[in-house]
């Protein structure tokens, strides 16, 4: 299990940062992205593995309105 | 031209340091025309724009004056940053009145040269009070220091032919086009209260005028009921330091930093330089938040129809003049050019359609169930040459379509009229008896309180259906944003001041998506301090959208990214470089509170602003329908399970319906009793002497009115 924006969600081998972006339908373009606190740049979200028990928080920044 | 009713000599005052010190008065009962001073208590207390607004039309009417006395006033006012050429956004024009819709003090904002325009011609705010017996135009010419009213009978009522002619009317010539701006409704204000001002400025390239809105609360009714036809005016001379500021340099130096911020950025980020506002339109409906059929559900796999990738291909004139004032580097007023159009009276003839922004598509669109690009730019033209606020249009409209599909009105009710989701020719319709006066949409012209309650009296419609799914608070309709599953951003609408508009507070990404403010107290300092910054804008003469519709690189190392600090530091600069005055973010803040809280009062002076006003209908809480609950039937059974401890599997639909909504009015009634704490208010709702008197703001006229109510 995982943390994402701080609610569980269930972890699976092979995971990263894009997979999960992906699997939680966040296509917003404008994602800031920090595991465990590390800020992930975005070229690197494909190669960015989540391990299990990671707290993963995906910062939409829209404020929209 | 009509005969010259009255002519006024004035000699336009030097602006100095984002002030020229004087406003305008017009009566149009007598026709009398005076200038006033501008006081060092009002630039304290009330800084400019919507300030200076609320601080005229408070001191213009009594808790008895209604929308329609002569005595409520149009009041505008650019602000003191106003005007300025170096930054993005900075030619809003704030105007407020008591609103047909609410009965209480709207504020509404639009783009577009008439603000700067004015206050250039020597008047930091212009009064219009009082009722003419007959059409006229009002005219300031801030070259040669002339304010002239005529008669107006003899020129069209609908915007896209009005501006054009006066425009042509008042420029010298071509060239002088530019230097002329008109604010006028349309056909469909005098008969209905959604009417909205259109504010003009003309596009040299497209050679025609183009137009923003000062949309919401009824503000062109209220034109149209004083037989104004339109406002002129006319000021040739833009340069870049007419608020002769105190520190150009800086101003200059900030300007160039956020320019090439929106060069580079801006399209990795928004894309608001080619497709404006309605960029969210797929995001909202990929994140279950574009309003759809009456806020029912958060989108709808035909949105793809209407995304911004297809006004942009296939619509949308790109690379052209798209600012709406000087020096605005963003530059999202789109527009789609020589469109068709297939109904009503100018059917056949082809047209400029300013827009669509976010909110058309959003509520023209998916929350009427049209997914169909052409028929958005048709509502969208029509909405605006007729002069009708296209959100309350929206939200009114969808919320009719539901109560004929639930059975609850009957198309011969509807005057014949087959207001179906979907319907686009209905809708259509229903804009042209809206511009005619006629049938039931004159009817619907009133607005969904007043529907809410014709439906049920005379109709015979279920009162309790209607108001969990008629989408107002206070009489304002909801603008386009489905938000049940945001609490903070429930709260954002329905405690808004003026009624459920958006700009006060947007918080649904921060709340529902990044979990950035779980708790009450959380959702109450969002719901504090989002308001007062927002509210500022509206103070000084800015548009919002320069400052988090495009962030700096780095904004995501910030401690706090949502308030996009290195932009809050452009705004306290440039203030500080226009005025000479030496604010910091706080007081900031604190130049907002004071005409937030000061709107508060008036509002309970006008009979509302108290905690029995701010609930909101059910709809925007949670579901109110079985389909609604089924559409998320997997988060809503999880939220009983884990929120309440109940076991879903046991319970039937209408059970779970039930609970839930006990849960979740619970939840509203404790968000109410947090940010009313956080901004210092009684449980009521009423702002307390002590909160007024830490921010300056105690003033007697205030606490008279509040002390009956403590």
């Amino acid at each position: 299990m995982i943390k994402v924006n701080t609610e569980d969600y269930p972890w699976q081998p092979g995971m990263t940062v894009r997979s999960l972006l992906d699997e939680r339908l966040f296509t917003f373009r404008h994602i800031i992205v920090r595991v465990n606190g590390e800020y992930v740049p975005e070229e690197h979200f494909d190669k960015s593995a989540i391990h299990d028990e990671d707290d993963v928080i995906v910062l939409h920044l829209m404020a929209g309105g | 031209m009509g005969a010259i009713l009255k002519q006024y000599s004035y000699t336009p005052e030097k602006i100095i340091r984002g002030y020229s010190g004087k406003s305008l008065y017009i009566n149009v009962s007598d026709l009398r025309i005076e200038e006033k001073e501008l006081t060092d208590f009002m630039k304290e207390k009330f800084i400019g724009g919507k300030g200076f607004d609320l601080w005229y039309l408070w001191n213009a009417v009594t808790p008895e004056t209604r929308w329609n006395s002569p005595e409520n006033e149009i009041v505008m006012s650019v602000g003191p940053l106003g005007g300025i050429t170096q930054y993005s956004g900075t030619g809003k024009t704030l105007i407020a009145s008591i609103s047909p819709l609410t009965g209480i003090p709207i504020d509404s904002n639009a783009g577009g040269y008439f603000g700067p325009l004015l206050k250039f011609s020597g008047w930091d705010a212009f009064e219009l009070q009082g009722k003419s017996d007959k059409d006229i135009i009002i005219f300031i010419d801030g070259n040669n220091g002339l304010i002239q009213i005529e008669e107006g009978e003899e020129y069209p009522e609908d915007t896209h032919l009005l501006a054009e002619e006066l425009t042509s009317r008042f420029a010298v010539d071509e060239n002088d086009m530019v230097n002329v701006s008109v604010v006028c409704s349309g056909s469909a204000a005098k008969h209905g209260y959604m009417g909205m001002l259109n504010f003009s400025f003309y596009d040299p390239r497209r050679k025609l005028c183009r137009f923003k809105q000062a949309a919401r609360g009824g503000l062109g009714t209220i034109l149209r009921d004083k037989k104004v036809k339109a406002l002129v005016v006319k000021y040739k001379g833009i340069t870049p330091n007419l608020n002769n500021a105190a520190d150009i340099s800086t101003i200059n130096k900030v300007g160039v930093k956020y320019h090439k911020e929106m060069h580079d950025l801006d399209s990795k980020q928004n894309k608001m330089r080619q497709i404006g506002t309605a960029n969210t339109v797929m995001i909202m409906s990929q994140y279950d938040l574009l309003p759809t059929r009456n806020f029912q559900t958060g989108g709808d796999p035909e949105t793809i129809k209407i995304s911004p990738q297809v006004f942009i291909n296939e619509w949308l004139t790109q690379g052209l003049h798209d600012g709406c004032w000087y020096g605005c580097t963003m530059s999202c007023a789109k527009c789609a050019d020589h469109f068709l159009l297939t109904s009503g009276p100018y059917a056949g003839e082809r047209v400029t359609v300013d827009g669509p922004e976010y909110e058309c598509v959003a509520g023209l669109g998916a929350n009427l169930g049209i997914f169909d690009p052409q028929a958005i730019l048709e509502e969208n033209f029509y909405c605006d040459t007729y002069g009708i606020d296209l959100i309350s249009f929206a939200t009114c409209t969808a919320f009719i379509m539901e109560c004929y599909q639930r059975g609850q009105i009957t198309q011969e009710q509807m005057g014949g009229l087959d207001l179906r989701f979907g319907n686009k020719d209905a809708v259509l319709e229903l804009l042209h008896q809206m511009s005619r006066g006629e049938g039931f949409g004159k009817l619907a012209g009133l607005g969904t309180r007043k529907l809410k309650k014709i439906f049920v009296e005379e109709f015979g419609a279920d009162p309790a259906l209607l108001e969990d799914i008629g989408m107002e608070v206070k009489g304002l309709e909801y603008s386009e944003y489905a938000h049940k599953e945001s609490l903070a951003q429930q709260g954002g609408f329905a405690m808004a001041t003026k009624g459920p508009q958006h700009d006060e507070a947007w918080l649904i990404f921060m709340d529902m998506v990044n979990k950035q403010i779980p708790t009450f107290e959380d959702k109450a300092n969002a719901l504090y301090y989002f308001p007062m910054f927002r509210t500022w804008f509206g103070l000084v003469g800015l548009c919002k959208l320069p400052w988090n519709d495009i962030v700096p690189s780095d904004n995501h190392k910030t401690s706090e990214p949502a308030k996009v600090p290195e932009h809050v530091q452009n705004y306290v600069d440039i203030f500080n470089a226009v005025t000479g005055q030496n604010i910091d973010n706080d007081e900031l803040i604190l130049q907002s509170e004071r005409v937030y809280q000061f709107q508060r009062v008036f509002s309970v002076r006008m009979g509302k602003g108290e905690r029995k006003d701010d609930y909101a209908p059910y709809r925007s809480l949670g579901p109110v329908s079985r389909e609604e609950y089924l559409s998320r039937q997997e988060l809503y059974d999880k939220q009983l399970r884990d929120l309440q401890g109940l076991e879903p599997e046991s319970m039937n639909l209408d059970e779970k319906i039930a609970k839930l909504r006990a849960y979740r009015e619970d939840q509203y009634e404790q968000l109410m009793d947090a940010v009313y704490r956080r901004r210092g208010w009684t449980m009521n709702g009423i702002p307390t002497p002590e909160r007024l008197k830490e921010i300056g703001m105690d003033l007697p006229m205030l606490l008279e009115v509040i002390e009956p109510k403590l």
